[in-house]
């Protein structure tokens, strides 16, 4: 079984419109949304909820007022400014670290799990699907994210499956990381944007620091043939298989608002390009199998 | 007046309308301050073209064990809620990923023998861009724990200043710790389910950290009206529209400012800038109005 990940650095670069593509193109997969603070697949898939599940990750600190002399020592204690002048926790600003619970000298300070999202199996018309939601203002999304894949693979193996296809988040950062450590493959969608050359530099870097084979791919590529030409130079140095263009085309948009893959929409180049990457992505990852075997 | 600019969804704008605001503020005569806080990718400064004047390393503190002292207690891993420090097999195993930096574990070791050492989290570089003071922070690559180095970027604000902060996408904690504290947030969209979607969660995020906030639409017409429909229902404001202009994405692609380059779109700053100095004022009036009202319901001071 092997695991794909699509990532981008920079934001709306096109990752969910060619995932939602990859879910039609691909056989024998599961699908998983690891964009957890900003989920979009699903509004493609539209997957029918089998099983959900509450994510309980982290704690949260509570002051018993009845019981607190305002001694101050959890104030002190605190590094993340969470307990106001009145000793009220904001559970925002409050990381579950726990210094204030085992600080205080009154007991007054209870921590408690907190519900900090949730996920869920589904069915798709593509095949099974393996998504979350993390709560409104919450941190760990990197748990959630590892917890997607780990249920992601865990269906795939179940079933039989030989691919794990996921739809990353952008940036660099935990729920990135969460979502590529691992990984089989990672690709890059980029745009030819400086924002977006940019951005990839790093991610490419990321990628690299897990020692995770990647390719890379130019959406709208038409939009600045020079930065595309920047970005198929920095493939060669780095020698990164440039896996393809797509032209920019508004039925990609057109796709969105009817709620189905661009692929399924339409003929346009756009769908002849994404299905050519797709060609290159399962091509690369059978010669892997091929050779490790 | 601190402005925050996010989204929810990434790649709608949001650079783009902080760097041109920042801009048009200044050349309406404010004392200007660019804060970018997207640390993971931060694009800001290839618009700005800030001249980089100091750099500054950001670290947050992990632990390091004394193995003369340590009596393998194991009190250290038994506060840490996070497995960032464990005694295993006679050992003391310190994760410095996984560590938040609480000091849990330094505050309770019996034996003093854990100190703080710094893990490097990123860079925080501060210059100015033609007028603009600037600052950026860049997280070092592998580091999955932004929000330290958010809170360090913003520890450059000057409440006497205009602040433009320049958010990461999502909605989850790089976000929170960006956006909060700010005057009023600007959610910047495009109208399509994805961004209408997104700006959802973004607008649940906002309200729950209770700031005032409008919606800038971006490429408008690019989709249809799906935004300003749910706008509407929700009573939220919707301060700015952009069109869906070709042009636009071709300066953006190449870093240029787009008031200098279209100057037409000037004035839609301008107007903007002015829109969110009117709701950050009716919002004061508004809470002075229901501070005086407790104030006279609970009988005053007495």
């Amino acid at each position: 079984m092997k695991e794909v990940v699509v990532v981008s650095g920079k934001g709306g670069t096109g990752k969910t419109s060619i995932v939602a593509s990859f879910a039609f193109l691909a056989e024998r997969k599961v699908m998983a949304d690891c964009d957890v603070d900003a989920a979009d697949l699903h509004l493609i898939l539209h997957p029918k909820i089998r099983y959900c599940e509450a994510f309980f990750c982290g704690k949260v600190a509570r002051i018993e007022t009845e019981k607190c002399t305002g001694c101050g020592k959890c104030r002190d204690l605190c590094r993340f400014d969470a307990i106001s002048e009145k000793y009220i926790v904001d559970t925002i600003d409050c990381e579950g670290c726990g210094v204030c619970y085992y600080a205080c000298p009154e007991n007054a300070v209870v921590l408690e799990e907190k519900k900090s999202g949730e996920w869920f199996i589904s069915d798709t018309d593509y095949g099974p699907m393996v998504h979350a939601k993390l709560g409104i203002a919450e941190e760990n999304s990197g748990k959630l994210v590892s917890l997607v894949r780990l249920q992601a693979r865990r269906l795939a193996e179940e079933q039989n499956l030989d691919l794990v296809i996921i739809d990353g988040a952008p940036g660099i950062g935990c729920p990135v990381i969460a979502s590529i450590t691992g990984a089989d493959l990672v690709l890059a969608v980029t745009e030819p944007t400086m924002s977006g050359l940019h951005d990839l530099k790093r991610v490419v870097e990321l990628a690299e620091h897990f020692r995770i084979k990647t390719m890379i791919c130019v959406n709208k590529y038409d939009i600045n043939h020079e930065i595309k030409q920047d970005i198929v130079d920095f493939c060669e140095q780095k020698k990164i298989l440039f896996a393809g263009q797509i032209p920019y085309d508004n039925v990609v948009t057109k796709a969105q608002i009817a709620g189905v893959s661009v692929v399924e929409y339409s003929r346009a180049q756009v769908s002849m390009e994404i299905e050519r990457i797709w060609k290159q992505i399962f091509y690369t990852l059978s010669v892997e199998a091929t050779v490790r075997s | 007046m601190i402005i925050a600019i996010a989204s929810g969804k990434g790649g709608t704008g949001k650079t783009t309308v902080a760097t041109n605001l920042a801009l048009a503020v200044r050349d309406m005569g404010y004392t200007v301050q660019f804060l970018d806080c997207d640390v993971e990718e931060p694009n800001a400064h290839i618009f700005l073209k800030p001249k980089i004047l100091s750099q500054k390393k950001v670290a947050v503190s992990t632990p390091s064990v004394d193995k003369e002292k340590c009596t393998l207690c194991g009190k250290c891993g038994e506060v840490c809620q996070f497995s960032a420090i464990t005694v295993m097999g006679g050992l003391v195993l310190t994760f410095p990923e996984l560590c938040h930096g609480c000091g849990g574990c330094f505050n309770s070791c019996p034996e003093d023998a854990i100190s703080e050492v710094g893990r490097e989290v990123g860079v925080i570089e501060r210059g100015t861009a033609s007028g603009v003071k600037f600052t950026h922070g860049r997280l070092r690559i592998s580091e999955a724990m932004s929000p330290p180095l958010i809170r360090a970027v913003k520890r450059d604000v000057n409440r006497s200043d205009v602040i433009v902060i320049d958010a990461p996408p999502g909605t989850s904690c790089p976000v929170i710790q960006s956006v909060k504290g700010s005057d009023y947030v600007l959610l910047v969209t495009e109208p399509t389910p994805f961004g209408l979607n997104d700006l959802k969660l973004a607008v649940e995020m906002v309200r729950e950290l209770g700031i005032t906030f409008g919606v800038v639409v971006n490429r408008a017409g690019m989709g249809g009206r799906m935004v300003n429909g749910y706008c509407d229902q929700e009573g939220i404001e919707i301060v700015s529209e952009f069109p869906d202009d070709r042009r636009i994405a071709e300066a953006y692609s190449r870093g240029r400012i787009i008031i200098e380059e279209l100057p037409e779109y000037r004035m839609n700053f301008e107007h903007l800038f002015r829109d969110v100095q009117a709701a950050i004022r009716r919002q004061k009036t508004d809470d002075e109005k229901t501070w005086q009202r407790t104030f006279n319901e609970t009988g005053g001071f007495s």
